[in-house]
Order: structure tokens, then sequence, then C-alpha cells
């Protein structure tokens, strides 16, 4: 008898936001609330044809942005699976939301295709100027996880390991990409099922009288019904304690703000991501992260041809910052050059990561145009 | 047939906004992709405004990875307007070709350059002006030695709407039957064109 044959994946040949639409429908996104804005607006788009089409799935223009991601908090207390995606102006107008959505420990996916700014900017130009904003836009202290993509078949991974690490970690996540990539087409392969990973919110399993909405775990992480599953359930952007209601006692207060930033932090090994090429003799390193990070592999490789013992760290995830690979990168390199599409955003994490050990050279342009791999070879072969 | 070796092969399309650029890198490029299964990667940069404005979609072809996604050095530079010929011929790599809109490029940089009258191809011949960016298509699939006719048009009829199939079919020959007859065999336009660069060892004493 002969063996079933092996379905051949799907390759399509997508813009960096239509991976990202693959990549959140494969994760089980059901739900869009947004408004438009370029360079994200083929992501709301190709959302409004595709999501009619799948059970349970909405799609709703909002007003602006911060209803935007007011309806997708909505939808996700409700036990969707909810996206929004947007560029700068918008991204400015989603912070208060934001924090909302880190108090009350909802899963979200927000994609912010980075333009040239401030204000209105360079609308159809790439830039790379959100990155600390993507951290600490949102006021009070919180812990947030903030991914980047670099090519188009990554705009659909990240996208999945942000629903992921969202629903694992009950947070908002924010996937930042840059224009170039978000209007990149490639050939992508599309993934079987068999070969990721989708991970769903923990639900009660308690009966509902016993439940406390907000109580401490294990992984730090309290389990999540959809609200109307018949748990009680009081949701509020004040200082709550494990009931849900708002209180203002310092022992309640500290269990919450200690348990926000400890849910994610006693994880990092899941949560940061990174890749690392041709680093293990690396002398001089690039560390570099989207479209930048393919500027730079491709400078790295063309050091190596001229005898320069180059590498490059590439980061997949940019907060909670990889420390610890940047370390390691530390110890053998001289020299970690830090290329980037703003004045110097990630160069000062790693800065603060240095300690003085190492030379930092920052490669920093704000003109709408990406750094070529040329200008990182310059620096690559001069130091 | 089998598919050509390419190490990064560059191709940039420029004119002004309206003209399809775009359109056509996005046929050009899954034709090349999907049909022929190269690794291709369409990156596109456009103005603010809906129409008029500089418009350009770059694509580089290879058999390996790509890393860097935009054009450094352009094997073919295909230019739908002035502007655009002046402000990227500096791209084109020794040894590149160049490819204009003849009637709309009035001074083109260079002597040795393959034109055509696009424009006028698609008002005349087709009679509808949109279909101009699909003569391109075809004359550039004539041009570039690694693309298989067929393979590219028949992509072309699976993604373009069924109403414009047609017509857009009957352009996209056209755009490949002018170019064959106006500029020759394609391999010797290459070869011809191609700069020898010498060895950096090579002993000129003894030459």
């Amino acid at each position: 008898m002969a063996r079933p044959k092996k379905k051949k994946n799907k390759e399509i040949f997508a813009l960096g936001n239509e991976a990202v639409v693959e990549g959140a429908l494969l994760a089980g996104c059901d739900f869009y609330a947004g408004y438009p804005i370029t360079p994200s607006s083929e992501i709301m788009e190709i959302m409004a044809q595709r999501l009619p089409r799948i059970p349970n799935g909405s799609f709703v223009q909002m007003e602006d942005e911060i209803g935007g991601l007011g309806a997708v908090i909505g939808a996700s207390l409700a036990g969707r699976k909810a996206l929004t995606a947007t560029s700068g102006p918008g991204f400015s107008l989603m912070q208060e939301h934001i924090g909302y959505g880190c108090i009350t420990e909802t899963p979200l996916v927000i994609v912010n295709v980075m333009r040239g700014g401030p204000s209105t900017g360079l609308p159809t130009s790439p830039a790379q100027g959100d990155v600390q904003q993507a951290r600490w836009g949102t006021h009070g202290d919180h812990s947030i996880i903030v991914l980047s993509a670099s090519n188009v078949q990554e705009c659909l991974e990240m996208t999945i390991e942000a629903f992921n690490l969202a629903e694992k970690y009950r947070t908002p996540v924010i996937l930042l990409i840059d224009e170039i990539t978000a209007h990149t087409r490639e050939k992508i392969t599309i993934p079987n099922e068999a070969e990721f990973e989708v991970f769903n919110r923990t639900l009660p399993t308690m009966p509902p009288e016993w439940y406390k909405p907000y109580e401490e775990t294990v992984r730090g992480v309290p389990p999540m019904p959809a609200i109307g599953s018949g748990y009680r359930f009081h949701v509020t952007g004040l200082t709550h304690d494990v009931n849900g209601f708002p209180t203002s006692r310092p022992d309640e207060v500290r269990e919450l703000n200690e348990r926000l930033f400890r849910k994610i932090d006693q994880f990092l090994h899941d949560v940061q991501i990174v890749e690392e090429i041709d680093t293990e003799d690396a002398e001089v390193a690039v560390i570099a992260y989207g479209t930048v990070a393919r500027s730079a592999e491709l400078a790295v490789k063309q050091a190596r041809d001229l005898g320069v013992k180059a590498g490059l760290l590439k980061l997949k995830t940019l907060f909670p910052y990889p420390r610890k690979a940047t370390e390691k990168l530390m110890y053998r390199a001289k020299t970690i050059i830090v290329p980037e599409m703003n004045m110097g955003q990630i160069s000062r994490e790693v800065k603060r990561v240095n300690n003085g050990q190492v030379s930092v050279r920052t490669i920093n342009k704000v003109d709408g145009q990406i750094i070529t791999p040329a200008e990182i070879l310059k620096v690559l072969t001069r130091v | 047939m089998k598919n050509q070796h390419l190490d990064r092969f560059e191709i940039r399309l420029s004119g002004l906004g309206g003209q399809g650029i775009l359109t056509l890198g996005k046929v050009m490029g899954s034709g090349l992709a999907l049909g022929q299964g190269y690794n291709v990667t369409q990156t596109q940069s456009y103005g603010p405004e809906a129409r008029g404005g500089a418009s350009r979609s770059d694509l580089v072809i290879s058999s390996e990875k790509i890393s860097y996604p935009k054009a450094e050095s352009v094997d073919l530079l295909i230019a739908l307007s002035q502007e655009a010929c002046n402000m990227y011929y500096r791209n084109l790599k020794p040894g590149g070709l160049l490819l204009i809109e003849s009637e709309l490029v009035k001074q083109p940089p260079v002597n040795n350059f393959l034109g055509l009258p696009f424009t006028s191809l698609a008002k005349d011949k087709i009679g509808l002006v949109q279909a101009m960016n699909t003569i391109v298509l075809g004359a550039a699939t004539y041009l570039l030695p690694f693309a298989q006719q067929k393979v590219i048009r028949k992509n072309l009829e699976q993604i373009l709407p069924a109403k414009i199939v047609e017509i857009n079919v009957k352009a996209f020959n056209l755009g490949y039957k002018e170019a064959k007859k106006n500029f020759g065999d394609p391999e010797e336009l290459w070869k011809a064109n191609s700069v020898v660069v010498p060895d950096e060892d090579t002993d000129y004493d003894s030459i």
C-alpha cells in the first residue's frame, strides 16, 4: 500500500502586512477592530475580507484608534483572540488603552508598522522611532512584551508568537515592523497545523463561586474565563485586589504590581527570542532588528569575505531586552555595532548591558531611508 | 526547463505614480517566485500622492536566500519617465541594461539603451492605456535570460481578475513580440554590454 503523500506546504507571494494576517488567522485570531493608516492599512483591508468568512469572526472599523484598541480589549475579555494594527500617530492614540490592557491583564496583539515621525511625519517611509514608545509609551511602571520582525516569513511567525505570548502571560504584546518589511513582497511558506504551536489562555477549573479573578498562581498568571461564561469577573483600571475590586491597601497594591512584573520576568528564557548568525567567533558584532537586520546580514557576509570576523545578533524580542544574549556576545566581541533608523533607542539598552566591557558604536539614520549594507560594512571593516 | 542559477539579480522599475509600476512589480515578482521557484523580494517606494509622484519598485531575484531586499547595483533598470531615468541611472551597474519608454524619456543618459514607445503601443494597438505596464512586462520577460515566457504569462492569467485577463495577455504578447523585433537576441545584448573587469593579479607586462 502506498504511503499517503505528504501534503506540500502552500506558498504565497505576499506582503509583510498580508503575512501578519495569515499568522494571526493561524494563531486563532477571530476579532479585529481598528482604524486604517498607512503603512498598516493592508492588514485591516485583508482582515475585513477574511474574518467574516471564518466561524465567529468579527471585524469592526472603529471611529479612531482609541476606539479600535478599546473594542479589542472588550473582545478579548469576552474570550476572543483580538488584533489591531496601526502606525505612529495611531499608536500614540492607543497608549492609554495599552496601560488598561496591562493592569486588567488582557491578552491582545497590537501591530505597529513604524513610519517616519514625529507626528504625521513621513507616511510612506520607514523608521524605527517607536521602539522606546512601545516599551514605555503608556504611563505607570508596567511590564510588556515587544517583538519585531525583519522579513515577510518572520511577520507570519512572529504574529503567531505574539498571540501565544499574549495568551500565555495575559498581557498586551506589541509587534513592531517597519514600512519596508510591511510593503515587501516575498515568497513565504504557510506552515501546516503540525508545524507550529497555538497556546490558549488558561481557563478556570474551579466552580464559579470559588473563583478569584486575580489570585496568585505558580506562573503568576491567573486563569481567565470569558465574560458571560458564569464566572464573576470585575474589570477596572483602578489598582485592584484579588477579587478585581479597587483597593489602596499597600500590601495588596504591592502584590499586584510585583506580580505583573514577575509573571513575565520569571520566564525570560521563553519570552526573549534572538537569532545568532556567525557569532561563535565574532570579534566585531552587529546587533540589529527589523529590516536593518537584513542589511546587517549581508554586511556581515561581505565582511567575512574580506576576512573580518563579524557576526550578527538579530533581536526578535526587543523588550524585555535580551540581556543574556547580549552579554554572551560581549564575552568574545571587542566591538558592538548597533545600526538603527532612529537616534539610538536600542543602542541605549546595549550600552546599559555593556557596562564598559566593549566599545559600542552606533549607526543612526533618520532620513526616511533604510541603512544600507555598504554603510554597515564601512564601520565593520574600520573598527 | 531547469532554472538558471542566480545570485542576486536586481531589477528596478521606476516611473510615475499611476503608471502601474507597483502592479508590474507584483506580477513579475509572483511569476518568478511562484511560477519559476526563485527567491524574490519586491519592495516598493512611493510618495504620499495618489498620482503623479515618483514611484519605484525593486526586485531582487536569487536562487539563494536574499538578505538585503532592496536593489544596490541594478542589472536591469526600467525607466518609464525622464525623472526616474535621471535619478536611477547612476544605480545601474556596469554591464547592466537600460530599458526606457522612448517617448517619455526624451533625453536618455547614454547611447546604448533599449527603448519602446510603451504608452503609444498601449493606446494604439491594445486600445487601453492602462495596459502599458503589461506590455513592459512582456518586453522585460523577453530581455531576462532566465524568465520563461510561458510561466510568466500563466501566472499573469492566474492573478488578474477574470474580466481583464484577455486584454492583458494580448498586451503581454505584444510587448514580447515588439521586444523580439526591435532588440535582437537577448543573450547577445547582455554579452555585448558586459564589461570585462581584469583580474587584480593580471600581469599586464606579459600580455
